[in-house]
């Protein structure tokens, strides 16, 4: 988005340290690597007796969700809660929105209840941003946001999990081939692991899908576009697949899914096409038959499962650094 | 200049440390807990000289310290790790260098995350003072007194030797 480019970036504060997540987008490597480096420490946190560090005591996070969403919530829910942060979750599209209240109207309510950190998922690309902006407009930039994913913009959090999970099974970003499966167009996450997998240095990222679920002037941001999949699969490390996101399908870009998974569903078959070592993963929920077969699904290399259990340490660790700075 | 104390051999306190906690351990059942990154390092060397059955444990205080909201997280936080039951064990804290007691405080706040020690007990080379907390070694190898504005560091060489530094703040 051109407004994360221009005039220095909105995320990080004048020392150079991040005072909001919105978008993995421009964020140096160092930023990057600090994040990934924190999560580690945070993911002993869960075995213990007791799994809770009181980094956060007192402090009240507001989970605005103007978007369905379960996995996504219930994780940040979890992961503010284990570091002892006061939770408060707002279903909005049930309550002020649907009362004609503005964005930022309902922004400056809990902002008045001393809120110290917004997480947002709103169905409105840039939407966290201009909460982020308002507040330092208004001389609240103590109050950190993390975005939970805007429209089809980006979903950093997701993306940052995607890659400790990588880091954690391959260990080296610079000698992979990465490919990102099935619809890139609707999907923020997408955007966020593009972006994350080449400001880390890996060689070769790659989509595939069918032209009509790909973005026009995908491979500006610096990926290799496959419509074949098993072209596109032969010799890579990991496989990213992407859910069929059918609640933001307008017109028919699909013939049906049971032809897209003829085409584009992972199965074992396709999968032998990659390294014998290679990961797969899935941001979830996952369409089984649509877009994964449930036995690449509940198989060897799948590390779908993992990957929630890294999301809870990368959201504690974007979250403890945030309000630390 | 600032004054250059001749500073104790590490090595040597270690074997100190590890004479004055031999009567008051059991190697079958005392487990001791290294603080990062220093007090790790003493607690490898006490395990061995003390012969010691449990395997030491390790613990990085950041999620733990006082001064998150003035500093931040601490940047290179490293994993705790407890690898005995804490639930009615006898556990000595180890660190290299005991000042104000406030890492200490915040390491028997984490311990007690992992269950309800029988006891705890502190060991350190050198205890420099200047205490703000209420907290005493029941270990101590060496007693001096620094400035405020001079750190002493525990060095680990190539070889894995032991040596003391003093930084300027």
């Amino acid at each position: 988005m051109s407004f994360m480019n221009g005039g220095g970036n909105p995320q990080l504060n004048r020392h150079g340290e991040l005072n909001h997540l919105l978008t993995i987008e421009g964020l140096p490597r160092e930023v990057l690597e600090r994040i990934l480096d924190t999560a580690a420490p945070f993911t002993e946190v869960a075995e213990r007796e007791v799994k809770k560090v009181p980094l956060l005591r007192g402090k009240s996070v507001f989970n605005l969700f103007f978007e369905n969403s379960t996995r996504t919530r219930t994780t940040f829910e979890i992961a503010a809660k284990r570091l002892s942060a006061d939770v408060i979750n707002l279903n909005i599209n049930t309550s002020s929105a649907s009362k004609g209240e503005t964005l930022l109207d309902t922004a400056d309510n809990l902002a008045a209840m001393q809120a110290d950190m917004f997480v947002v998922r709103h169905a409105s690309s840039g939407a966290p941003y201009l909460i982020a902006q308002h507040l330092g407009a208004t001389g609240r930039d103590h109050i950190h946001v993390v975005n939970a994913g805007d429209g089809r913009h980006a979903h950093p959090t997701q993306g940052l999990l995607d890659m400790y999970t990588i880091r954690h099974y391959k260990k080296d970003f610079t000698q992979l081939t990465v490919a990102i499966v099935g619809d890139v167009l609707h999907s923020r996450v997408a955007r966020s692991q593009i972006h994350a997998l080449t400001t880390l240095g890996v060689p070769e990222v790659r989509v595939i899908g069918p032209k009509t679920l790909l973005p026009t002037g995908v491979e500006r941001l610096g990926v290799r576009v496959f419509n074949d999949m098993r072209e596109g699969l032969r010799g890579v490390d990991v496989v990213m697949m992407l859910r069929l996101q059918n609640e933001r399908m307008q017109g028919a870009l699909l013939p049906s899914t049971q032809e897209y998974f003829k085409s584009y569903g992972l199965t074992p078959e396709k999968l032998a096409l990659a390294k014998p070592d290679a990961i797969v993963m899935h941001p979830g929920p996952m369409n089984r038959g649509v877009e994964i077969d449930s036995a690449v699904a509940d198989g060897g290399q799948a590390v779908i499962l993992p990957q929630v259990t890294f999301g809870i340490a990368v959201r504690m660790a974007v979250m403890a650094m945030l309000a630390g700075n | 200049m600032p004054q250059r104390l001749p500073l104790p051999d590490a090595e040597a306190l270690c074997a100190t440390l590890a004479e004055a906690m031999r009567p008051h351990v059991d190697p079958a059942a005392t487990a001791l807990v290294g603080i990062h990154t220093g007090g790790v390092w003493v607690a490898e060397r006490l395990h061995a000289a003390l012969g010691l059955k449990l395997p030491p444990g390790s613990m990085d205080v950041s999620f733990y310290r006082d001064d998150f909201h003035q500093r931040g997280l601490h940047a290179n936080a490293k994993t705790s790790q407890i690898p005995f039951e804490v639930d009615g064990a006898h556990i000595v804290i180890v660190d290299d260098v005991l000042h104000t007691g406030r890492t200490i405080r915040a390491a028997m706040n984490e311990l007690f995350d992992y269950g309800r020690p029988a006891r705890i007990d502190l060991a350190v080379l050198i205890d420099r003072g200047g205490r703000e907390l209420p907290i005493a070694p029941g270990f101590c190898a060496h007693a001096l007194s620094l400035p405020a504005a001079q750190m002493l560091a525990l060095e680990r060489d190539a070889d894995g030797g032991l040596s003391f530094r003093v930084i300027e703040k």
